[in-house]
């Protein structure tokens, strides 16, 4: 055989062997957007679980303050029946803000401040919240690192032809805490 | 950058091990020579280090927790804990670290384990009531990412073997000092007196590689990490400086002070080998330049 046609082959292994590595990469990269969609998803059915019991607390202190009970069973449901990730955003964002003022409300009663199964809600719901923030930092994150993979050129164009699009970030109204600037040295 | 840091450490792992393995050895092979042990002798040094080792890789961090009397944190009494450590975990993307508690009034807390399935944290009593939530936080953040990069396999296996190396060098030294003089000019003293030296030669040899376990860049790197998880500096630079202020010390083993955040001793009593933290002041100034 001639030796232009045993470089050919070469050249040609060479791309196949990149092509193969890129395509495993960005599988795996897309996998861990999954991972970490449905990290949020465990966080946000939690807080769905202790909404109830949270508004049978509060309830048997106070009675008269039935349109906030409202808006949190109303934001409660509308998360519950969102289906794509921009709704389930806002509806997580309705969610927050219905469940901080059910908490000013509750400011107003020192009895149930004071009862511990409150003090323990409110841990667990002020946890639970502090989750899904970082459960959206982690997606956001992940989703940031496959975004930049498949959008860098060449790997762009292969990225289009194996069937890899960009992916939506986990868009929240409440204010971003702000990347911090970090060297490593 | 953070996976870099990752293989660097597993690399730097395995190399210690077999550097110990290899230490335990050669003191076998002199001792077999010494007392004509022959090849049992041998074979049982061999064993022996590979025993240690795999104590060391597995329950390595049984030990460290148990040398700080640390107890398993419920999830009852210290709900914030958990549920802060849970987030953070969340955030770096790892399983989430068993929790324990030490019970002391300094401030002060340390990961260990062989990599983060298997994992501990664990935090003073003093910590958990003198920080503030975001304080502690950022103290958590900080030791979370010593477990993401996988600092702690090389920092427990730092402590359990290095300090096996001392403890048996310090035993040999000892025993030649104390013998008499004409026991000294046999056979065996003149070999004791060999290993002696050895030994000698070694712990500079040892310090260093203590100091690459517990390099200033692998602390402020934790920091740096730490950072970006809470996306908050201010809380770590602020626990820094509770740190700093605090006087009360913590009884552990030197050989697990260098898993601390912080020097438990203080930098009073500490022993010239494991003196290797960044300075608080440093470590702070870079916080708040973030």
């Amino acid at each position: 055989m001639s030796v232009v046609l045993w470089v050919l082959l070469i050249v040609i292994a060479v791309i196949v062997l990149t092509l193969i590595l890129l395509y495993n990469r960005l599988v795996v990269l897309r996998n861990r957007i999954k991972n970490a969609w449905s990290q949020i998803d465990v966080q946000l059915k939690r807080r769905y679980d202790l909404i109830p019991n949270l508004i049978e607390t509060v309830k048997a202190y106070a009675k008269h303050e039935k349109s906030v009970f409202e808006n949190v069973s109303k934001a409660r449901s509308a998360l519950m029946n969102a289906k794509s990730l921009a709704e389930k955003a806002k509806a997580n964002d309705q969610l927050t803000s219905a469940l901080k003022s059910l908490f000013a409300v509750a400011e107003a009663y020192p009895t149930l401040r004071a009862s511990e199964n409150f003090m323990q809600l409110q841990e667990e719901l002020s946890g639970t919240e502090s989750k899904i923030a970082y459960s959206r930092q982690f997606y956001n994150d992940t989703v940031m690192m496959f975004n930049n993979a498949i959008l860098k050129f060449p790997n762009n164009i292969f990225a289009g032809i194996f069937g890899f699009k960009e992916q939506e970030f986990f868009k929240t109204e409440e204010k971003e805490k702000e990347p911090v600037k970090v060297k490593f040295d | 950058m953070i996976y870099e840091e990752i293989t660097k450490n597993k690399i730097k792992s395995a190399l210690l091990i077999l550097l110990f393995v290899a230490i335990v050895v050669a003191l076998g092979f002199f001792f077999s020579y010494a007392f004509s042990f022959g090849i049992p002798g041998l074979i049982l040094a061999i064993f022996i280090a590979l025993v240690i080792s795999l104590i060391g890789y597995y329950s390595g961090d049984k030990i460290a927790l148990s040398m700080s009397s640390a107890k398993p944190a419920d999830k009852k009494n210290y709900a914030y804990y958990h549920n802060a450590v849970e987030g953070l975990a969340i955030a770096a993307g790892i399983p989430k670290p068993e929790l324990y508690i030490i019970p002391s009034k300094a401030i002060n807390a340390f990961a260990t384990g062989r990599d983060p399935k298997h994992s501990s944290i664990a935090v003073t009593e003093g910590a958990l009531e003198k920080l503030s939530r975001t304080e502690l936080e950022g103290v958590l953040a900080h030791e979370i990412s010593h477990i993401k990069n996988y600092d702690i396999r090389i920092m427990m296996l730092t402590g359990v073997l290095i300090g096996i190396v001392v403890i048996i060098s310090d035993f040999i030294l000892r025993s030649w000092l104390w013998r008499g003089n004409d026991e000294r000019k046999g056979n065996l003293g003149l070999i004791l007196l060999i290993i002696g030296i050895a030994l000698a030669i070694l712990s500079p040899i040892i310090a260093n590689l203590i100091n690459l376990a517990v390099s200033r860049r692998r602390e402020y790197l934790a920091d740096a990490s730490g950072a970006l998880l809470t996306r908050y500096p201010k809380g770590l630079a602020d626990a820094l400086r509770k740190i700093k202020k605090d006087t009360y010390e913590i009884k552990t083993s030197s050989a697990t002070a260098h898993l601390f955040i912080s020097n438990p001793f203080k930098g009073k009593s500490i022993s010239h080998l494991f003196s290797t933290h960044p300075p608080i002041e440093e470590r702070i100034r870079r916080l708040d330049a973030m």
